[in-house]
């Protein structure tokens, strides 16, 4: 058993700690380290990606104790995909934040971070319910810290909320948790399957409860309607860097969706195979023309990103409701693409935000600012990456998922709301271009803004996560290759379950 | 009376008064809330090992019946962190009531329907950050 797989979640852990304790008012030496820590999680998330990528399941058994008795954690193509997303858009959003001087506004920035790297990594590698769980709450302590860093008032009326509804999510989960135990008597995910293939009919309401349940907590933190009135307030009022962060948070309850319905509803689960498709293909759909409407609807840049982030997670959900391997891996090619793309939307809206001084992100024209020629570019791209236009990696992303769903149950809803929905968000971002942009050079007057601080630097994480979204169009054969296998690893009867448990 | 039927009604008690504080429009019948939802899921989850009396947990001599270990288990490391996440809250809605002079949760003034104007971004270096540290280790 390698140990390299135990590592994504090691090194943060070690490091949030020492730098909490011996790191605290220097810093300097936090930022080298944060950084220093970033990469080597990208470098770490591309070894095992490479590792996973000969289509092996690897385990790795804390404590040498064997599933299921012992908390064991899975590495397959997926979770190495996870790992990657997260390790590219930690770097950028850390880079961003340490030239815009955001870790300067308050306590722990970078400790905060850490923890909330440890976090992701281990939801998305754990093979365990109830370790799931801890997880889910390590990157919800981070993410309370890191919400409300930098202080003011509007932030901290949004975190309360924030706060309160992931605790009563966290509730739920818990006794989601207890009613699959109660039902049967594991808590680790490929045993969890195994027994529920094997229930008595009897047994059948109670793990339906339990599940459905489960993936209501999942739904909450993917923000899929009717769960998802926390996020526009929370994601509009924090500061931008830990916006785009919280772009993979939306995802980590994708993935936690599309595993564990896989791993403990798949085939081999009888008269419950794929019981939540059902739910959540008209949620994902709603979800869908909702954020949509959002953005279309939004007098703020920061909501307008917030209601793009709900409505591509709508995109997301309705590809992985449909539970094919072909529209997995469509999903899975979206997955990155919309993380990164909210991401880079968040900064740019940061930016001008910065240029507009007491006009701040409220969609009205307003006097010409500093550097809007360059911004402007980048808004459009960031726009036409969000909105799903070629030449970037939004356009194959949505092209993948129609072209999946087509022989579904239910696929021309989902050819319906995309294409619906895409128009949508086109004259939403449309409108707020034109309106940032245009009429501003028609409007006379004077902006009061202090210099923006390092313009070229952020720009330049801006311009490097578009430059990553081209090279995710363009890298499209490769990716695609991995992704189909991804698909149908996923969907392999009994491989996750005979790698985790051991054959027989 | 059996004792399934004493658990149930507890789980069910606290829940329902749980549930009913969450939706309370001020911070601190929303925390009371929290805390009551999770005693109730503390006593569900050690419930799931089913109720049985006077067994060990692990491994007797001359033991043919044993209690399930694991909830007990669960049970600590979900009273660890509810505990931790209840510090956490109140510190939280201390401080928004300081800041905005309102302890609804919506953030609206208690007089008026009005939302407060937005504040400006201060600079203030923020302790919340360091107490929501705390609470987690």
């Amino acid at each position: 058993m390698s140990h390299w797989l135990v590592a994504p979640v090691l090194l943060p852990a070690l490091l949030a700690p020492l730098m909490l304790l011996f790191l605290r008012k220097r810093l300097m030496e936090s930022r080298v380290l944060s950084i220093a820590s970033c990469l080597s999680l990208l470098a770490l998330a591309g070894l095992l990606m490479a590792q996973a990528n000969d289509g092996t399941i690897q385990t790795y058994a804390l404590g040498d104790w064997r599933a299921p008795f012992g908390i064991i954690l899975v590495l397959d193509r997926l979770s190495a995909l996870m790992l990657m997303v997260t390790a590219i858009l930690a770097l950028a959003v850390m880079i961003y934040a340490v030239v815009t001087g955001l870790d300067r506004k308050g306590w722990h920035f970078h400790p905060l971070f850490q923890f909330q790297l440890l976090g992701l990594n281990g939801a998305f590698l754990t093979g365990d319910l109830f370790n799931l769980f801890v997880f889910f709450e390590v990157l919800l302590i981070a993410s309370y810290g890191l919400m409300l860093h930098g202080g003011g008032a509007a932030r901290l009326k949004a975190g309360v909320q924030y706060v309160v509804v992931n605790l009563v999510g966290s509730t739920l989960f818990l006794v989601a948790v207890g009613l699959l135990y109660g039902a049967t008597g594991t808590l680790n995910m490929a045993h969890m399957g195994q027994r529920v293939a094997q229930a008595p009919a009897g047994d059948h309401g109670l793990i339906l409860a339990g599940g459905l349940l489960m993936i209501a907590v999942f739904a909450l933190k993917a923000a899929v309607v009717p769960l998802h009135f926390w996020l526009p307030r929370t994601y509009g009022s924090t500061s931008a860097p830990v916006a785009a962060l919280f772009a993979i948070m939306t995802k980590v309850g994708a993935y936690c969706i599309l595993r564990f319905t896989t791993v403990v509803f798949g085939d081999g689960a009888g008269e419950l195979a794929w019981a939540p498709a059902p739910y959540l293909l008209p949620a994902a759909l709603a979800t869908m023309l909702l954020g949509f409407i959002g953005v279309l609807g939004a007098r703020h840049l920061r909501q307008l990103a917030a209601f793009s982030v709900i409505g591509s997670m709508g995109t997301l959900v309705s590809a992985i409701a449909v539970f094919t391997p072909e529209s997995t891996a469509a999903a899975l090619y979206y997955l990155p693409h919309s993380t990164l793309a909210a991401a880079a939307l968040f900064l740019v809206a940061d930016q001008i935000t910065r240029r507009r001084g007491d006009f701040g992100d409220v969609l009205s024209p307003s006097p010409v600012f500093a550097g809007a020629g360059p911004l402007s570019g980048l808004f459009f791209l960031t726009a036409i990456a969000v909105v799903g236009l070629p030449p970037l990696s939004g356009f194959p992303g949505k092209l993948l998922i129609l072209d999946a769903v087509r022989d579904a149950p239910g696929g021309w809803w989902i050819w319906g709301f995309i294409l619906g929905t895409t128009v949508i968000s086109l004259l939403a971002f449309a409108r707020a271009g034109s309106v940032l942009f245009w009429k501003s050079a028609a409007t006379t007057g004077e902006i009061k803004a202090s210099a923006p601080v390092a313009p070229v630097a952020s720009a330049l994480v801006v311009a490097g996560l578009l430059a990553s979204l081209a090279a995710l169009t363009l890298a499209g054969g490769p990716v695609s290759a991995y992704l189909n296998a991804t698909g149908e690893q996923i969907y392999e009867a009994g491989a996750y379950g005979g790698a985790v448990l051991g054959p027989g | 009376m059996s004792i399934e039927f004493l658990v149930s009604t507890a789980v069910g008690v606290l829940s329902a008064a749980g549930i009913y504080l969450v939706l309370r429009g001020r911070t601190f019948p929303v925390v009371l809330g929290l805390a009551f939802m999770s005693y109730a899921i503390n006593v569900f989850l050690f419930a799931s090992g089913r109720l049985v009396i006077n067994q060990p947990p692990i491994w007797g001599k001359d033991v043919a019946a044993y209690t399930d270990p694991l909830p007990q288990a669960l049970v600590l490391t979900a009273i660890v962190i509810a505990f931790g996440m209840t510090a956490l809250v109140v510190v939280l809605a201390l401080r928004t009531y300081l800041e905005t002079g309102t302890d609804q949760i919506d953030g609206l003034t208690d007089r008026s329907p009005t939302p407060l104007p937005p504040p400006e971004e201060s600079a203030v270096l923020g302790p919340e950050a360091s107490s929501s540290q705390e609470a987690g280790r």
